[in-house]
């Protein structure tokens, strides 16, 4: 039993060792969802640069999967911070407290909007989010209340007589993406919601309400075109009749070459996003493990970093990374809150 | 002509005809092998080969105390703190006098590198004497400058369809006027670590990742298989149940997808056994327990290799079974080993899927040191770099995979030389 001995010997060794790591960590490990990681990114890359700390160690999880390793505990073996393109749920908060994560602090750090563009030479759009329900959901209200039919609008026309009468072809992430969720909350769940019937079906049956309103159609209007943004919009640039679902910030990379759609009669800019009267944007933020702090080298240093005017404001680096950023009361007082390390209140 | 004659000429005709047909098949298919790899290759070479070289920018900097905010006697934490990019945007609007315009300034200010205000730092922190002088350096361009230097950006196209705009263009020709504008070759694609501005991001902390994975992959896997493959081949008792059932379970285990030992690292090593995540440790852990099988069977194999009569003859002179193992088995059987170690490691230096589950897959500025500093590996590199809005990130990619190319092949030569050298025949 040469080789049994030989592993009994190695998890010996790998016990050892880690016991030996667990007594300390110099760099501050986040983790969390993609749509934050490309700004959390460069704020760590400044922050590395610019202080004398260790750059922090970034994992893209997603909100979901970043909030479960941010709850599972307080040693140095879990992350200091967790990153999220939505507010953490009381569930979540009751899993972090039972794990003995109690001191958690909330910074937003401003807004990403989820674009309906289409390339430049093809037509303009301007749509509610009652259309885009129309357009792509699997089941739609029939002649009567209380009843659904098979979608078959074939083109933008059939949902609405002013939109032009091109075929319905809209090109999106995958389930498995933050920005497939947030448009299916936002804009599908938005549009379902204006059918007075199936607003109070939320309160009697909240899983057939999802259903209904979150499944959309599987017969060829909504193809699912891969995780990769890139693709999308090289998509859509071949293809002028074609829509495309992705971030803002690869709008406004790519501004030569497609246009955002109109929702609800408001453009998708800037300024659009920041107060709200472009329906489809959520805020995004960061959670900070406040025990950590003073136990993990830097924490303080890197929220400081993030809530800087220089990083969050209007003309700070992260706006070039296609950041919107929140106005300025609100980033006064929320950088002052972050700061100080005010506990999360739900 | 007898019967049976008759009957083969007949057919002859046909037969030929078949062995025609099967070679043109075979051709076929060796050429259009062939044809992709030689496609896959020119494009990945064709894309990447740009990315070897860089755009720099002379700057004339006067590094005035009144701006940067220091003395000549203040601290050197002072000096690390001093306002570097404010001298910089200074020297460009010096530079650019006529321009006024708030974004235009920005877009300025975005023609250097950020890392030019980190490099005077530097410079001034290892010669404090530098203060109040004026220097012309070289620093990084803004990675837009780069591609439009490597002739990306076509200036005929209408100014809506292009991410340098005229504005800019200006600023670059009177720059390459001036002789400010250099390609050089990319050293920091060697010399970095992972950055998410394309013009700073190199590979050096993922070779540095991949080398100390591999290390920890190697010291654990190829002493345990090479016991594991002598205790069976030498040992352990024949036409045993048990021990073909371990048989038949190692080479299953060399069939399970990757990702199925990222899931068990995940549950054991680290959720057990408490390792850290995203370390070379516990990459290396993980990519051993996948090689192993790979080099169990090579082992055996090369063992089974080494005839009988040797291994009989040292028992004839006395020779215990171990040391007829250690000093005649195993030096024989050698080359047959190490062989299959390199392969295994080459297939292990290009695996992603199980370090997805053990945060390998993460955002790491800084060259790791050692088997406990965060990394990533060479695979996962080009994985997030793909991933990238930014367009200089595209021939970056191609540059990378160009790398890791570059090392399996060299890994997979040493073992065939190793095989040639020292294979021997009885």
């Amino acid at each position: 039993m040469k080789h049994l001995k030989t592993i009994v010997a190695t998890a010996a060794v790998i016990a050892a060792t880690s016991s030996v790591y667990a007594q300390g960590r110099e760099h501050i490990e986040i983790v969390g969802s993609s749509t934050v990681y490309p700004f959390a990114t460069v704020v760590a890359e400044t922050f590395g640069n610019k202080t004398e700390f260790k750059t922090p160690k970034i994992e893209s999880t997603g909100s979901g999967g970043g909030l479960k390793l941010f709850c599972s505990g307080t040693g140095v073996d879990t992350p200091d911070i967790t990153n999220a393109s939505r507010r953490i749920k009381q569930s979540e908060v009751e899993l972090c407290a039972s794990n003995g994560v109690n001191n958690v602090t909330e910074v937003q750090i401003g807004y990403d909007g989820i674009a309906i563009a289409n390339a430049k030479s093809g037509q303009d759009f301007s749509l509610t989010r009652r259309d885009i329900f129309l357009a792509l959901a699997k089941e739609v209200p029939g002649a009567n209340d209380g009843e659904l039919v098979e979608n078959t609008a074939k083109t933008w026309q059939d949902v609405n007589p002013d939109l032009p009468a091109i075929a319905i072809e809209v090109l999106g992430p995958p389930p498995t993406s933050g920005t497939r969720d947030a448009f299916v909350e936002l804009a599908m769940e938005g549009g379902c919601k204006s059918f007075d019937w199936i607003k109070a079906m939320k309160k009697e049956d909240k899983s057939k309400y999802k259903e209904v309103c979150h499944t959309i159609r599987e017969d060829g209007a909504f193809i699912e075109a891969g995780e990769n943004d890139n693709l999308i919009v090289q998509k859509l640039e071949k293809n002028p009749d074609a829509l495309g679902i992705f971030g803002f910030s690869f709008l406004d990379q790519n501004s030569d070459k497609v246009k955002g759609a109109q929702v609800d009669g408001a453009d998708i800019t800037f300024e659009n996003i920041a107060d709200g009267s472009y329906p489809v944007s959520r805020p995004l933020y960061f959670y900070v493990k406040s025990d950590h702090v003073g136990k993990i080298p830097g924490i303080a240093e890197f929220i400081a970093e993030f809530t800087d005017e220089d990083t969050w404001g209007d003309e700070g680096y992260l706006t070039d990374k296609g950041l919107i950023p929140l106005n300025e009361e609100l980033r006064a007082e929320i950088g002052e809150a972050a700061n100080s390390l005010k506990p999360l209140t739900l | 002509m007898k019967d049976s004659t008759k009957i083969i000429k007949a057919g002859l005709n046909k037969r030929y005809a078949r062995e025609k047909r099967f070679k043109f098949f075979g051709l076929c298919s060796i050429i259009l092998s062939f044809a992709f790899l030689l496609i896959l290759l020119s494009t990945i070479v064709g894309r990447g080969l740009p990315a070897f070289q860089q755009t720099y920018m002379k700057l004339d900097v006067t590094l005035d105390e009144e701006t940067l905010g220091v003395t000549s006697n203040s601290s050197s934490k002072e000096l690390f703190s001093a306002k570097y990019d404010k001298v910089i945007r200074n020297t460009l609007y010096d530079m650019f006098p006529n321009v006024s315009d708030r974004k235009e300034k920005r877009a300025l200010r975005n023609i250097v590198s950020n890392s030019a205000a980190y490099d005077l730092r530097d410079k001034v922190i290892a010669n404090p004497e530098l203060l109040g002088t004026t220097q012309s350096y070289w620093f990084l361009a803004k990675d837009d400058v780069d591609v439009y230097m490597k002739g990306n950006i076509d200036r005929n196209l209408p100014e809506s369809d292009r991410r340098i705009k005229d504005f800019q263009l200006v600023w670059i020709d009177r720059l390459i006027a001036e002789d400010r504008l250099e390609k050089r070759f990319n050293t920091v694609l060697f010399n970095a670590a992972d950055s998410r501005e394309p013009e700073q991001a190199g590979m050096r902390g993922a070779i540095m990742g991949s080398f100390l994975t591999m290390l920890v992959t190697l010291l654990l896997s190829f002493p345990v298989a090479v016991a594991a493959a002598a205790y069976l081949e030498e040992f352990a008792p024949q036409n045993n149940r048990w021990v073909d059932l371990i048989e038949v379970n190692i080479n299953n285990l060399a069939a399970v997808p990757s990702i199925v030992f990222g899931l068990l690292g995940l549950a054991v090593f680290i959720n057990f056994f408490g390792v850290p995540r995203s370390t070379p440790l516990i990459g290396g852990l993980v990519l051993s327990l996948m090689t192993l099988p790979t080099i169990i069977i090579a082992s055996r194999a090369a063992i089974k290799a080494v005839p009988p009569s040797i291994k009989e003859a040292a028992i004839g002179m006395g020779a215990s079974p171990v040391q007829t193992l250690f000093q005649h088995t195993l030096p024989l059987a050698m080359p047959g080993i190490l062989t299959g170690t390199i392969i295994g490691m080459a297939q292990a230096l290009g695996e992603t899927a199980p370090l997805l589950m053990i945060g390998m897959v993460a955002f790491v500025a800084e060259v790791p040191g050692g088997i406990f500093d965060p990394a990533t590996v060479m695979p996962v590199q080009i994985y997030l770099w793909s991933d990238s809005p930014e367009r200089a990130f595209t021939e970056r990619t191609s540059a990378a995979i160009m790398v890791l190319l570059a090392f399996l092949i060299v890994m997979n030569l040493i073992a065939i030389i190793l095989r040639k050298k020292f294979e021997r025949r009885w």
